[in-house]
């Protein structure tokens, strides 16, 4: 896979391969066949894999995901495209309390290799229900892994990894990186649950996931101009969490500031503060940080610039952070 | 004859005896009367033979006598909660005895008659109620899916098999069990949709026993439910659900429509809860006591076991061998739930996910960390 390809483009080879390499895979919908999804991240599957593989559904996302148990008990890998975030609720129950719960409820003796994809956070000025940042809701689902990646690498390689997990894997796809351009590697080089160091630096760390990692690059490119530097962690993975690759990065730097679009109240940033607090107390040489969004549903676009963190606020914490 | 039976049922209705009277329409189909008499119905044609017949009676007897000893339980403090199936054992039997051992059936948490046709062991069942599972059967090892709590998300479950049976281009087939109550949630009229444009092998086996806990069918619907089928473009049928011949025939006929092609059908089982919702309910807060009475007189198996007596197709010896043989069962069940063991703690962790989770690994070693220090302390 030599060459640069859109994030778009390194999800639907990943589709392509899964859908290669094991026959029980399939994919399910709304528009995700001849029109390749909303987002054409189907594209031209359906022609190629047939009506049988790549499902248009009915506009029903609770049936969809229920659908998708269904046939996951009759032994196929359901590959489920949920059309924007903010329609992911009426599936809520169907994946919460049951696709999350069932292989407990069996003690184990059936599996649930269900992928949800799910085109999520904002920045493109949609209206509303389209930019929403709702990882906690799914993080805090024990049963459920809960993944997303920030490049074209990742995105095709966690998104094979996620389909042949035997759990249910709720992979977040960031939309307005979906046209980043990136190298895909010929192999992973993680495993699904891995946090990546994006950018080295010594004075602090800026954890951030899907389309807050760009965000926090710049952030520390422009530091470096101010003589700071910040290392950049990925977090990619929401559940399980890669403590132990944010606890070793923070000990080093002494300081921790955690990026994300969801809300800051109850969103993984308080998570990964408390934890990196107890378990970096000593090394710490200021409170972990947290930028995010606001206690807001999220606003009409012409005002989402304003609420989403951007590297000024990003640069505001770590200023806050350097002046403990 | 079906014309007969139902004005039989309207003369006997008391007045103001919602239930009853509703039942009285021409669509609905018996092939057994309450009074043990058998007829025909033009559409659903059964031959059965006396020891099906003494098989179907059996399997009546011995469902209401582990359900019985189940509530038993729950009032001896053996079981937190139990859902009685008692007036509902002839539509469970009826559609269970209709699978072929291929077909797979998506249970509610009351489906402890097709369980038992399933063979699934009862005291399976009567884990999840004493506290010492969720459930925890393999589900194809009988193809009798886990207990569904959540009301009416099995049948999207139900639907997705079902649409696998048709990519495996299987002739198996799947009974989608649910209530009057869940035929209002989204999730049946979605799974009605799926198996409609996808023409999926699936039965909705909708048991209407009249009463969703305290709401009578008057609140989820104005039409009779099985004329729901009609507006997602697939047949309904509204069968006497307390005449096991009935829900034979008809089950039976639905599966073999389905399996072959021609898509769901909705069966609506007319019948009734002749107990609580559950150990935990009520029923004389919302119900009057003739409505149970009038539906008393339409005993699932009182009819067949008339029917047996008045035909001679058994003796006193055979219903006295099914009454020692339920004395067993209640026996085994009895002994099997006081000595079902408490799970260790540690089960908390050993199944929420297929794959390792660190964070569970952490708190699991945690938790045994933290337990094990009480242990220490004692030796001090």
């Amino acid at each position: 896979m030599a060459g640069q390809l859109s994030i778009a483009k390194a999800l639907n080879g990943a589709l392509r391969k899964s859908l290669e390499s094991d026959p029980k895979t399939v994919l399910m919908g709304e528009d995700i066949g001849k029109l390749g999804g909303v987002f054409r991240i189907t594209d031209g599957l359906q022609k190629d894999f047939g009506e049988d593989r790549v499902i248009d559904t009915p506009l029903a996302e609770s049936g969809i995901v229920g659908t998708a148990i269904g046939l996951a008990l009759r032994g196929y890998r359901p590959v489920v495209e949920i059309q924007f975030d903010g329609f992911v609720y009426p599936a809520f129950d169907q994946i919460v309390s049951q696709l999350a719960k069932m292989h407990a409820r069996a003690l184990g003796h059936v599996k649930m290799p269900v992928t949800v994809r799910i085109p999520y956070a904002g920045g493109i000025g949609a209206v509303e229900h389209h930019s929403e940042s709702h990882e906690a809701y799914f993080a805090h689902t024990a049963g459920l892994r809960v993944v997303t990646p920030s490049n074209a690498h990742d995105a095709h390689w966690m998104l094979r990894q996620a389909i042949e997990s035997d759990d249910p894997v709720i992979f977040l796809e960031p939309k307005r990186r979906y046209w980043d351009k990136g190298e895909v590697g010929e192999s992973a080089d993680l495993g699904l649950h891995d946090a990546r160091i994006v950018r080295p630096g010594a004075d602090a760390t800026l954890i951030a996931y899907g389309p807050m990692v760009k965000v926090c690059l710049e952030a520390a490119a422009a530091a470096e101009e101010d003589g700071r530097r910040l290392e950049v962690v990925d977090l990619r993975s929401l559940t399980p969490v890669d403590f132990a690759a944010l606890e070793e990065s923070v000990k080093r730097t002494g300081r921790g500031i955690v990026v994300h679009e969801a809300p800051v109240f109850l969103g993984m940033g308080a998570e990964l503060a408390a934890r990196l607090t107890e378990r970096c107390f000593y090394h710490l040489e200021a409170p972990i940080l947290r930028v995010g969004g606001y206690y807001a549903p999220y606003p009409p676009s012409r005002v989402e610039e304003s609420f989403l963190p951007d590297l000024d606020r990003v640069l505001d914490a770590v200023d806050r952070a350097f002046a403990y | 004859m079906t014309v007969k039976s139902t004005a039989r049922a309207r003369k006997k209705a008391a007045p103001g005896v919602r239930a009853t009277a509703k039942d009285a329409q021409p669509e609905l189909v018996q092939l057994l009367t309450p009074e043990g008499e058998r007829v025909e119905h033009p559409d659903f044609p059964l031959t059965v033979e006396a020891d099906e017949l003494r098989a179907l009676y059996r399997d009546l007897v011995l469902v209401r006598r582990f359900d019985a000893e189940a509530t038993s339980l729950q009032r001896q403090g053996e079981l937190g909660l139990w859902a009685s199936l008692l007036g509902q054992e002839a539509a469970q039997v009826g559609s269970g005895r209709a699978m072929r051992p291929g077909d797979y059936a998506f249970p509610t948490y009351r489906e402890h008659g097709v369980a038992w046709c399933r063979d699934v062991d009862p005291l399976n069942l009567l884990g999840m109620f004493r506290g010492v599972n969720h459930g925890g059967w393999d589900p194809n090892e009988k193809n009798f899916h886990l207990y569904t709590i959540v009301i009416g998300a099995q049948t999207l479950h139900a639907t997705g098999y079902a649409m696998g049976i048709t990519k495996d281009g299987a002739d198996d087939a799947v009974i989608a069990y649910f209530g009057d109550g869940a035929s209002s949630q989204g999730d049946v009229n979605e799974a009605f949709t799926f198996a409609s444009v996808y023409n999926s092998p699936v039965v909705f086996f909708c048991q209407n026993n009249q009463w969703a806990i305290s709401e009578p069918t008057t609140t989820q619907t104005k039409i009779p439910l099985y004329r729901r089928a009609s507006g997602f473009g697939f047949p309904g049928i509204r069968v006497d659900g307390n005449d096991v011949l009935a829900c034979l025939a008809v089950t039976r006929w639905a599966l073999e429509h389905a399996r072959t092609g021609n898509g769901p059908v909705l069966i609506e089982a007319f019948t009734y809860r002749m107990g609580a919702h559950t150990t935990s309910d009520d029923p004389t807060r919302y119900r009057a006591a003739d409505e149970t009475e009038a539906w008393k007189a339409k005993d699932p198996i009182t009819r067949l076991r008339t029917l047996l007596e008045k035909e001679g197709l058994a003796d006193e010896e055979f219903f006295a061998s099914i009454e020692a043989e339920s004395e067993q069962l209640g026996l085994r069940v009895r002994e099997g739930v006081r000595s079902m063991p408490d799970p260790d703690p540690t089960l908390i962790f050993d199944h929420v996910y297929a794959e390792p989770h660190a964070l569970v690994d952490e708190e699991r070693a945690e938790y045994i960390e933290y337990a094990a220090s009480f242990e220490a302390g004692e030796n001090h």
